[in-house]
């Protein structure tokens, strides 16, 4: 968890925003850095993101069915996500991370973190 | 009357949808002669019984494809409790609630608890994503059972498998059951008679429906192994909210219809999500399923009946 500092499942936008200055201490990368992940139909999109290091990306869910966002390597997980749910992971080290959808494994993503 | 399905519509199926035609008569089959009785007395003289099964209630489901999961649910535990005859118990194979929040599964406890029967569950996807990762569902419904919630019990000569495929799934895969649960699994069985009928029930489908929306189990060949030597098999399934259905030597598969709202056929939509239809049409999508047994080694009378024609 030391390399992604603060994985945190939000609930909805308003607390997102909230909760966000709350949790993430140090300023945040700028907004340039940062990038969004949808779930729309069952699919993670893009699918495949390349941010720099310390970018917070921001998973949220668009299905009417939840989703989860599990790293294949166990290094974050996000609870279940409801429709409109948000999660939130800072990736602080370059490297590939591949996810997937806990309840619905055969959905997968990629974030890769290069300087 | 609405669709009946089984292997094959023949006249023994065509008798056997009448348990939900609330004509006060169950129509069973021994040795090929259709009679009528009263389900009790059937019971006695034939030594079969039927039990019912329902599927992905999805209690606190509230999204265009069905407002009101538990209004439907109730609908459904309408028409059980209208039968002429008690069925011996209910199975249910999962998602009984849309989110495992302790609201949705006291809904559905009390809704389903109205049709006075016992109800042996296994968990889907959606009665596991509470703060603990099942914790939830296993105080509720898992006190005897082992593991994530595996089981198996004994009615009448049937032995049934309750089994969970919904844990620990593996990135890019479909359900699992996992090395511990086939362990349990072929220990269970090692001391049944070949001949002794089996059923087992599980969330996902314990066949490859269609990979690409993750519907099939990828161990599920090595269950299958251990079933292999018996004379019948009968296999339910939840998860894809459709009737489906397949015969593979002694084991007959079954998908059976959810309670809350229909999902799109393989292919037919780009993803699996809810399917809305037309508000009218939503019950005809919707059912319960009852399934007759009879000791004379015919394979199980699968009926599903629609919330509405
Ligand atoms: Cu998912």
């Amino acid at each position: 968890m030391r390399t992604l500092a603060k994985p945190s499942a939000l609930k909805g936008a308003i607390n997102a925003a909230a909760l966000t200055a709350a949790l993430l201490v140090a300023p945040v990368a700028s907004a340039l850095d940062d990038s969004k992940v949808t779930i729309d139909n069952f699919a993670f999109t893009p699918n495949v993101i390349t941010v720099k290091p310390g970018a917070v990306v921001t998973f949220e869910n668009h299905d009417d069915i939840p989703h989860s966002i599990v790293d294949a390597a166990g290094k974050f997980h996000s609870k279940a996500l409801d429709t409109n749910d948000t999660f939130q992971v800072t990736f602080d080290q370059p490297g590939e991370y591949n996810y997937y959808c806990g309840l619905h494994s055969h959905m997968r993503g990629k974030v890769i973190v290069a300087p | 009357m609405s669709r009946d399905e089984g292997r094959g519509v023949d006249r023994r199926q065509a008798l056997e949808c009448m348990i939900w035609a609330g004509t006060g008569v169950l129509w069973t089959v021994a040795g090929g002669v259709p009679k009528s009785a009263l389900l009790g007395t059937a019971q006695a003289a034939e030594s079969g019984f039927a039990f019912l099964q329902i599927s992905d209630s999805h209690v606190g489901f509230d999204k265009p494809a069905n407002p009101n999961a538990l209004g439907t649910l109730n609908e459904a535990i309408d028409k059980i409790v209208a039968l002429p005859a008690k069925p011996a118990f209910m199975i249910h194979t999962g998602d009984i609630s849309h989110l495992s929040k302790p609201k949705q599964f006291d809904d559905a406890d009390q809704t389903i608890g109205r049709a006075k029967l016992d109800v042996h569950y296994v968990p889907g996807e959606h009665d596991l994503i509470d703060e603990d990762n099942g914790k939830a569902y296993l105080e509720r419904y898992g006190k005897n059972a082992k593991g994530a919630g595996w089981y198996s019990f004994d009615q009448q000569g049937v032995h049934f498998i309750g089994l969970v495929n919904v844990v620990n799934l593996k990135a890019g895969g479909m359900g699992n059951l996992g090395p511990e649960q086939l362990a349990w699994l072929a220990d269970d069985l090692k001391d049944k008679s070949a001949s002794t009928p089996i059923v087992v029930f599980a969330h996902i489908p314990l066949w490859t429906v269609a990979p690409e929306w993750g519907w099939g189990t990828d161990d599920s060949a090595q269950a299958l192994a251990l079933l292999k030597r018996f004379g019948s098999v009968t296999v339910l399934n939840g998860h894809i909210h459709q009737l489906m259905q397949k015969v593979e030597g002694q084991v007959s598969f079954y998908t059976a219809r959810s309670t809350a709202f229909p999902q799109p056929k393989p292919g037919a939509a780009p993803s699996p999500g809810p399917m809305t239809v037309p508000a009218g049409e939503l019950r005809k999508y919707l059912g319960v399923r009852s399934v007759v047994y009879h000791p004379t080694g015919e394979p199980l009378a699968v009926t599903d009946a629609a919330l509405a024609g």
